[in-house]
């Protein structure tokens, strides 16, 4: 009898998660659903790159410039104004050079770079830390080197804000749309974040695909050249066969792809 | 040995009232199924990207295929059966249409107690 | 065996309801969280890990010290251990559980907590951390079990339970290991980017595990007619020593290598936290007296009759635990995040909530360790009698 009842009991058990799992795994069959790809495809004049990059002059960078860059880029991409700072969000900011350039220590450095700001974002690295920490696969790598979130699949645990070198990563300490006016976004043709996610620069992927280079580049007045740094003919590589450019912190093996041209002093400043 | 038989027998009694709670506290209360009210500018356009069948199955199913698609892949556009292109985008494309988000989607989801996460971050460009 | 947990005296009943009742008020200060974000903790845009995950690391270690009950009796055939590996492997089980809450406290979407097994990304520290811990529970849930039915039935535990500890052994060191691996390979991160990590987090927990296991005991020999024995926590004793002059060993290797190579992002954290920068400097007075508790628990630890005192033994483990817990939880953390990569200074304080709401998870943990040390004691008991 004792024995009977144990082992009734156990299989009651077992059957009780059974049935309880056993829903909850048919919903989340393993692997994403996509849509089957003879249906699906890419606007005709969307620009496909290998690895896009960006080259950041900073000889003609000014604070008005910079301003501006972070000022597009957030509007058009519902990036909230909140009042705590600890909960700020930010993808592309005015930086000073020492903070930017953390490996380019230097008293003597010209003045017109002491003072220029040094617009930063995320570098889209070729070798990315956060890739390789994130645990669902929330943030990942496409084919044309742009690193990018799933929104839908970040679980929030900011194992990626630890691993970027560069603080390129925002979390949602709380509903950005608390940040908007009047909870709207500032685009209606983008869609906002939710709170428990992490964001960044998306090197303006949803342009691409419809044949706009990324936003800060349009609006830079030619401080900013983005272009396919896998294609010898681009203008990217133009630019930066042209003068001397460096990265930030490359040394840490993430091969950013955004380069830096720094003035060398007098004739450019 | 105690008898632990009455204490068995009201525990599961009590078991019972509680998981059949739903059933009768509901009694009585039931409501008929709304159902989704189509705008204008959809009933004008006279055609979805899928058929109107396939669409009340599965178009929680289309959407969840179009953002991996559109996110992961960086596919956004939709070629259906027959041959008509899409942009996969259920504020730029499906809300383009279908103009009436409370009486055509909230309507049944709020019924079904369903809710789908999208509007935490997607929005209705007509909402102002 | 788990009527024992449902038969107890009015003290332990007592207890149950104040834990529940803490875990109870952590919980709904919780739902203030789960509804507004973590914006209601002091975490930042640069500190985007704090008390949740400090509590989290040095649980971790909790967990693991318990093998060095383990790995003596099994290994070594240390006799005076026999009969409390029980405790280890029950104060794993409870650390665990506290340790699986606080990650799910701080993720910013924990619904969506299934995600880590629906896309298994074995590149992912996170992924194996998560792996490791639930083999680590549930290899303590069925080993603790199996043992203490044999023991009330006087019978030998089947032999597929020593295999299952033999495997126990190495997932020790491994939840640690893998948690240190967390930290240690994340570039830009030079506080943590350092090789001496594991080991580092492996000594603090053997130092913090067993002290916190001797506390148990203590308590256990005052309120039970359980003896754990004289001998085995003088043992104990002589194991946290070892342990903490080990971590104690390695920080200084970490002083030495940051100082002497003069490199300023190696030195600019412990300058951080241990001096303060530009009037940023919230821990200072924690790292201090860290590290006074820690040294001067080194001081009397080495001496055997202090150590063996049995009115020093509370003293010295809470020093060692308090020691050990604001080193490895709050100074890990923070440490790590200040300066950000950027070299800016943005510190990080936990607010009354998150402190409430990690109240709360270690009231349940401490929920978890009394139901299961009240069954273990009470068959130690009966079996006695």
């Amino acid at each position: 009898m004792e024995k009977n009842r144990r082992t009734f009991l156990k299989a009651a058990g077992a059957s009780a998660v059974g049935l309880s799992i056993a829903p909850a795994m048919k919903a989340h069959a393993f692997g994403e659903y996509f849509m089957p790809s003879d249906q699906t495809g890419q606007q005709e004049n969307a620009l496909i790159g290998k690895h896009w990059g960006m080259v950041i002059d900073l000889t003609k960078m000014t604070e008005e410039i910079s301003a501006k860059l972070t000022e597009v880029c957030h509007a058009a991409h519902n990036v909230p104004k909140l009042d705590n700072i600890k909960h700020e969000i930010k993808w592309i900011w005015g930086e000073h050079f020492d903070h930017a350039f953390t490996d380019h220590m230097n008293l003597y450095i010209s003045d017109a770079m002491k003072h220029a700001p040094v617009p930063v974002l995320c570098n889209q690295c070729e070798n990315p830390p956060c890739v390789r920490a994130c645990p669902t696969k929330a943030t990942f790598k496409r084919e044309d080197g742009i690193v990018l979130m799933d929104f839908h699949r970040c679980i929030g645990c900011r194992f990626c804000m630890a691993a970027c070198p560069y603080g390129s990563r925002s979390f949602n300490l709380q509903d950005p749309r608390n940040g908007l006016e009047n909870r709207k976004p500032t685009n209606p043709q983008f869609p906002t974040r939710m709170k428990g996610v992490v964001e960044k620069c998306n090197f303006c992927a949803e342009r691409l695909a419809v044949g706009k280079i990324p936003l800060c580049a349009e609006v830079s007045e030619g401080a900013i050249t983005f272009g396919d740094l896998s294609d010898p003919e681009s203008e990217i590589r133009k630019v930066l066969s042209a003068s001397f450019t460096i990265r930030r912190n490359p040394g840490l093996g993430t091969g950013p792809s955004v380069y830096y041209i720094v003035g060398g002093g007098g004739d450019h400043a | 040995m105690t008898n632990d038989k009455p204490k068995i027998i009201a525990g599961l009694v009590i078991f019972v009232l509680i998981a059949t709670s739903p059933v009768w506290l509901n009694r009585g209360k039931t409501k008929e199924a709304p159902t989704p009210v189509m705008a204008a500018e959809a009933t004008a356009k006279g055609y979805c990207v899928m058929p109107k069948a396939e669409m009340k199955a599965k178009h929680m199913k289309v959407l969840d295929g179009w953002r991996n698609s559109v996110v992961r892949n960086g596919q956004r556009v939709y070629v259906n059966e027959s041959g008509k292109q899409f942009t996969m985008s259920l504020s730029n494309t499906c809300l383009e249409c279908h103009t009436n988000k409370a009486e055509f989607c909230d309507k049944c989801h709020v019924y079904a107690s369903v809710n789908p996460y999208c509007w935490d971050c997607h929005v209705d460009p007509k909402e102002k | 065996m788990l009527e024992k947990a449902i038969k107890g005296t009015k003290n332990y009943w007592l207890l149950l309801i104040v834990l529940s009742g803490i875990a109870g008020i952590g919980f709904l200060v919780y739902l203030n969280q789960f509804s507004f974000g973590l914006g209601i903790t002091g975490l930042r845009r640069d500190v985007t890990w704090g008390f949740y995950i400090a509590q989290f690391t040095f649980l971790v270690g909790v967990a693991a010290g318990g093998v060095m009950l383990v790995l003596p009796y099994y290994l070594h055939d240390y006799k005076a251990f026999g009969r409390i590996t029980i405790l280890g492997e029950f104060l794993a089980v409870g650390a665990i559980v506290m340790c699986l809450l606080f990650i799910v406290a701080d993720m910013g979407q924990p619904i969506r907590a299934m995600n880590v097994i629906l896309n298994p990304t074995p590149y992912s520290m996170l992924f194996w951390d998560f792996v490791v811990l639930n083999t680590y529970l549930v290899l303590n849930i069925v080993i603790g079990w199996k043992l203490l039915e044999a023991e009330r039935n006087y019978v030998k535990p089947p032999a597929w339970v020593k295999v299952l500890i033999y495997i126990s052994i190495p997932c020790a060191f491994g939840i640690h290991t893998v948690t240190a691996f967390l930290y240690s390979g994340l570039p830009g991160r030079h506080f943590w980017l350092t090789a001496v990590l594991a080991p580092r987090f492996l000594a603090s927990a053997f130092a913090a595990g067993p002290s916190f296991l001797i506390l148990l005991c203590l308590i256990v020999r005052k309120f039970t007619n359980f003896d754990p024995g004289t001998k085995a926590m003088r043992t104990l004793m002589k194991i946290i020593t070892y342990a903490l002059i080990a971590n104690i060993f390695f920080f200084a290797c970490e002083l030495f290598t940051a100082f002497y190579s003069g490199i300023p992002s190696h030195i600019s954290h412990i300058q951080y936290l241990f001096m303060g920068h530009d009037g940023h400097g919230v821990l200072v007075p924690w790292m201090w007296t860290s590290m006074t508790l820690m040294v001067t628990a080194i001081g009397l630890l080495i001496v055997p009759s202090i150590r063996n005192n049995e009115k020093m033994m509370p003293v010295l483990c809470l020093m060692v635990f308090f020691g050990t817990w604001i080193d490895k939880g709050m100074g890990m953390m923070a440490g790590g995040f200040v300066p950000n990569p950027l070299h800016q200074y943005n510190e990080y304080v936990p607010t009354v909530k998150e402190i409430i709401i990690t109240l709360g998870v270690y009231a349940t943990g401490f929920m978890v360790l009394t139901i299961l040390y009240k069954i273990a004691v009470s068959i130690k008991e009966e079996v006695k009698a």
